[in-house]
């Protein structure tokens, strides 16, 4: 059976021994889940994982000062990539979180904050189990059934510029992007290694992934 | 289609084992943390917290460990309280596997540390826990202060003024206690919990009191909190997770099943 290296993307943002946990959970022996702040390692791994929590300029700051902006570029063209929270916000053009950041401008589109009327009853962040409306078919989708509830905890949202990349919606006041695809790339904005069961497939269907 | 409500159960942790005290007597042994955390996560348990009750420093490196062997088992938001009290504590604990912390007395000796936790780590992983005890008498208005050393110790602080400075300086959410009900099974003091809840925009986790299932929903519907936080109803078999999620679902709330 051919070895896979999956690459877990250590910039010291957020809480990758869970992601990579979680990843390893579900692995089967010939995946090798590889926690790595080494541009090198990203470049041949098979499949990368992007995680992240916190603010998008911190985010975009611990990448720079990593040296990852341009592997995870590059990464996001070539090989199956999932993007988790925070790592599918700065994939983004544009935040507009601590007063505005350029991102990664591999999904061309923004990304701005939940704005909720004076006396609405929600909650910012928007955090806790929702669902995600599958709004069409993927491979990482497979045997989660539709309106799974997933866990979030988050103050921004995604808007993409080309609405067909949107793949699942979840509503906290307005509906937004929960997940955004686009060829080999697949983008969420919960938790799936704090979602259980179908967090952990989601994890399992993104290792069996081609990227096609 | 909308965010469920949670069920939080709660494990004090002393010394590595989970206990469960009635008003911090009486101790009683309720079992191996990583044990109840897993069948709490098979019940369907949405979050789960663990209060550190710990007095020493080794006692502490075991809560690390816990905290370690629970999260490579369990894949559902962790919370981490007891004993926060610099941005190093913090980072030890996320690096172990929480994904939030609830920080208590250290917010009261220092406000600013919030800040500087929510700065550095993000709001979504500050929690901060209030203690809260009612101080006005029969026939006066409301009035709740936060109280330290588990409900012993004055500190003047008003705690809806409290609640909403936490929020200010960059709390995720707030874990609301109530010192005259905590460990009693006569329900939430929903009065506290609807006027902290109420005031601010981040989620509160109510907490303190809870002897029936009904005490749940009412944490909800009349509390108006995010989620309900119980320990001992959980720990000893008088009902679990499902049970109190269904229980709430009759009461029309939405819940994760």
């Amino acid at each position: 059976m051919d070895q896979k290296l999956v690459a877990v993307i250590d910039y010291g943002m957020g809480n990758l021994r869970s992601v990579a946990k979680a990843a390893e959970h579900v692995a089967p022996d010939n995946v090798h889940i590889l926690v790595t702040n080494n541009p090198e390692e990203v470049a041949c791994a098979d499949a990368i994982i992007f995680p992240g929590q916190g603010a998008a300029k911190a985010c975009m700051q611990a990448l720079h000062d990593t040296g990852m902006i341009h592997p995870i570029q590059k990464a996001a063209q070539e090989k199956p990539f999932l993007g988790i929270c925070m790592g599918l916000q700065v994939l983004m053009s544009h935040s507009d979180e601590n007063q505005g950041i350029n991102c990664l401008n591999v999904i061309p589109g923004h990304v701005k904050h939940f704005e909720l009327e004076e006396n609405s009853p929600l909650k910012i962040p928007h955090m806790g189990w929702n669902q995600i409306h599958q709004e069409q078919d993927h491979a990482l989708w497979q045997n989660i059934p539709q309106d799974s509830r997933f866990y979030f905890v988050h103050s921004y949202y995604v808007q993409p510029e080309n609405q067909a990349m949107i793949t699942g919606t979840t509503t906290h006041g307005i509906t937004f992007p929960a997940v955004l695809s686009h060829k080999n790339v697949f983008a969420i904005q919960a938790h799936p290694e704090k979602s259980a069961e179908h967090g952990l497939q989601l994890f399992n269907n993104f290792l069996a992934w081609d990227g096609q | 289609m909308s965010l469920a409500k949670r069920i939080i159960p709660c494990l004090d942790v002393d010394n590595g084992r989970v206990v469960k005290g009635v008003q911090f007597v009486d101790i009683r042994d309720a079992g191996n943390p990583v044990e109840v955390a897993k069948r709490y996560d098979e019940q369907g348990a949405d979050e789960i917290t663990f209060l550190d009750i710990t007095a020493t420093a080794d006692g502490r490196d075991t809560m690390v460990h816990l905290v370690e062997e629970v999260a490579s088992q369990v894949f559902i938001p962790l919370t981490v309280g007891g004993g926060i009290r610099c941005v190093e504590d913090i980072r030890t604990m996320l690096n172990a596997g929480a994904d939030k912390v609830a920080i208590n007395s250290a917010a009261i000796f220092n406000p600013a540390f919030v800040k500087q936790a929510s700065d550095a780590f993000g709001s979504q992983c500050i929690v901060v826990a209030i203690d809260a005890k009612k101080v006005s008498a029969i026939g006066e208005d409301n009035k709740w202060e936060i109280f330290t050393h588990g409900g012993r110790k004055e500190t003047g602080i008003d705690a809806i003024a409290w609640a909403k400075r936490m929020e200010c300086l960059g709390a995720g959410e707030i874990l609301l206690t109530s010192m005259d009900r905590d460990g009693t099974k006569i329900g939430f003091d929903l009065e506290l919990t609807r006027a902290i809840a109420d005031s601010i925009r981040i989620p509160v986790i109510a907490s303190g009191g809870v002897g029936e299932l009904e005490h749940l929903a009412k944490g909800i519907t009349e509390g108006h909190a995010e989620a309900v936080l119980a320990a001992s109803i959980f720990h000893f078999g008088q009902h679990t997770v499902e049970e109190a999620k269904l229980a709430m679902q009759a009461e029309g709330i939405e819940v994760r099943l």
